[in-house]
């Protein structure tokens, strides 16, 4: 059943639940952000629409920067308003920042130690139409890789916002991961957050399987836990919300009763959330694992949930790849 | 005397207050503090004396960079020994100019700058590129916690001043009493990262920011102009909105005009194009592209580098 704790939306699972693209909460996010400090301040690289950053524009000019269709030039001018105090957002879309300006990222931000915070819009192959170039499906594992990087990935607009507020408050360098497409609101303004705090969603005693799962992706390992429940098979489901620092803890607990684990992310299996599982896994309480996610290739134009079932990221993918791994349980 | 004049530039900013107001009167004082005679004498001394240094630490690192330490002795000479803002005792005093060493392979130069300049011990030098020493390959500000920033990679610094330079305007406005430098290599202008920048600090009017090129013509694959020609260096700059001074980066004199110049100006940020000799100082390396990246390291090589410098 979902965890009453957390307080999610009472209509989770209803047809018509509200859908909000999770990158809205982030503008939501950084305008609140900006409104009780002073120190933030926001650079785009010429998207300031699409990435939401267009309310703290509006409402802060004078804080804002227009950086013009130069990613590298984002996260270096970045760093240095951050080396005189400043706590900067830089925003593009994902594929771009921090996928072109990864070095400058890793050597000014991180390797600075300066409290950047990279808000990478329109990851994930669901962006859709706009084909493979524009499809970042590689940018957990390029952040995570970096030494002191934070990284989050919410599961939907209003843990968007939180994240983005928690964020602001940190002097971490951080990447918010967002996505474009309208996304099921699954929490509530009274559901807890914490950066680095897994959230058990789905719970049962004893369960027969874990679900690990990042992102608006999360939506669908619900809606398969929810139908598996009601085949009489025991889920918990978790919601990473931050890939780094990983919930090792609860990861490792989650392994411990299930002894399954599928994780499930829009982004390749190769270096992100399953790549961190099964590093932690590995290490602490070895289980088999199934890996949702895209395997080694680039993705083309389509419409999301088209390219999310060619991909193998749909619902029935998820129910395959449970029952698998619950074959392999010894 | 030169210890003197650093102490009166801080003892001048003991009567600023945060007033924006006050702070460009004092600018105006600091800008005006003439180069003497007397002065020349002292820097040309001061920077012998920091080629002696670079020389002996890339000797006893055995590895490193000997073209553009050497060629920019003279430049950051002048910088912390004349026309930086800046407390070697306090470096995060809040109200000090910013100087960014995006080239920093450089870091020779660097730090034996900052040693003779009192922020850390002359002794200290001997420890460059050795393991746990503050003073790395290159520069970590997490090391060496009086730098403004980490660099290396090339083609960064420039983007970075140019954020320190919004960021202060920001909170002081146009008349804030800091500069923002930043030293390039020439080789390094291949970057794409800077033009970027260069063309941010343009739109952005940033009046309080100066960009000085190590003008030396060598890269490491040879001279500049064959792998990947700049000229003409100047015109690039200004039709990127900057204001433009090409310089001999070995004469106080022309250096101290460049300066003052680039202070002045107030509707653009400028570029001080410093053409140097590289190896400058070391008559057998001068000019030669293949002591872009290596220290003296046969007895010969040694003995003429400390010959030169005697």
């Amino acid at each position: 059943m979902l965890n009453p704790h957390l307080k999610l939306n009472p209509k989770l699972l209803d047809p018509a639940v509200e859908q909000v693209p999770i990158r809205k909460g982030f503008g939501e996010g950084l305008l609140q952000a900006a409104e009780t400090d002073k120190r933030v301040v926001g650079l785009c690289a010429d998207l300031t629409e699409s990435t939401h950053m267009l309310a703290f524009k509006q409402k802060f000019p004078e804080r804002f920067i227009e950086i013009g269709v130069a990613e590298q030039n984002l996260a270096t001018v970045a760093s240095g308003m951050a080396a005189m105090g400043k706590i900067p957002f830089i925003t593009s879309y994902a594929m771009f920042s921090p996928g072109r300006n990864w070095e400058q990222i890793r050597t000014t931000i991180a390797y600075n130690d300066r409290p950047v915070k990279i808000a990478g819009s329109h990851a994930g192959i669901s962006v859709g139409p706009d084909g493979g170039t524009h499809q970042a499906i590689e940018d957990i594992a390029l952040m995570r890789v970096i030494p002191r990087m934070v990284v989050i990935s919410p599961c939907d607009a209003i843990q968007a916002k939180k994240a983005t507020l928690a964020a602001a408050k940190t002097d971490d360098p951080t990447y918010i991961r967002l996505a474009r497409e309208k996304t099921p609101v699954m929490t509530t303004e009274e559901t807890p957050f914490e950066i680095g705090k897994a959230q058990i969603v789905f719970k049962s005693e004893k369960p027969d399987v874990g679900i690990i799962a990042t992102g608006a992706l999360l939506f669908k390992a619900l809606k398969v836990a929810h139908k598996l429940s009601e085949e009489g098979k025991k889920v918990t489901v978790l919601n990473i919300h931050t890939i780094k620092p990983l919930d090792e803890e609860a990861i490792i607990k989650l392994a411990h009763e299930s002894r399954a684990i599928v994780t499930i992310e829009e982004h390749q299996i190769i270096g992100g959330l399953g790549g961190a599982v099964a590093e932690c896994l590995a290490a602490h309480f070895p289980v088999p694992i199934e890996f949702i996610g895209v395997k080694n290739e680039f993705g083309q134009s389509g419409k999301p949930d088209e390219l999310l079932e060619h991909y193998g990221m749909g619902e029935k993918d998820i129910y395959a790849a449970v029952q698998r791994v619950v074959l392999r349980k010894k | 005397m030169i210890e003197n004049s650093s102490q009166r530039r801080h003892n001048a900013s003991l009567f600023c207050t945060q007033n924006a107001a006050n702070q460009a009167i004092e600018n105006a004082i600091l800008g005006q503090m003439p180069l003497t005679e007397e002065k020349v004498k002292l820097l040309e001394t001061k920077a012998k004396e920091i080629r002696r240094s670079i020389i002996e630490m890339l000797i006893e690192a055995k590895s490193g960079h000997t073209a553009g330490p050497l060629d920019m002795a003279d430049i950051f000479t002048y910088l912390y020994f004349h026309a930086l803002k800046h407390d070697p005792k306090n470096p995060s005093w809040e109200y000090r100019d910013r100087f960014v060493l995006s080239s920093g392979h450089i870091c020779p130069v660097l730090y034996a700058t900052m040693a003779h300049a009192g922020y850390f011990p002359v002794e200290e030098l001997k420890t460059l590129r050795k393991f746990g020493t503050r003073l790395q390959g290159h520069p970590h500000r997490e090391w060496l916690p009086m730098l403004e920033t980490s660099s290396g990679p090339l083609g960064s610094g420039i983007s970075q001043t140019v954020g320190m330079a919004i960021a202060d305007r920001i909170d002081n406005g146009r008349t804030s009493g800091k500069q923002f430098y930043c030293v390039t290599g020439d080789g390094e202008l291949d970057e794409g990262n800077n033009w970027e920048g260069i063309m941010l600090a343009g739109k952005e009017k940033l009046q309080n920011l100066t960009v000085i090129v190590d003008r030396n013509n060598i890269q490491i694959d040879g001279f500049t102009e064959d792998i990947m020609p700049l000229n003409p260096l100047g015109d690039k700059w200004r039709a990127f909105n900057w204001h433009v001074v090409e310089i001999d980066g070995h004469n106080f004199r022309d250096i101290d005009r460049a300066f003052g110049e680039a202070r002045a100006v107030f509707d653009r940020p400028s570029v001080i194009i410093a053409n140097t000799i590289a190896s400058k100082g070391v008559p057998a390396f001068e000019r030669m592209f293949e002591w872009h990246g290596k220290p003296p390291g046969t007895e010969e090589e040694i003995k003429q580098a400390r010959e030169a410098l005697k």
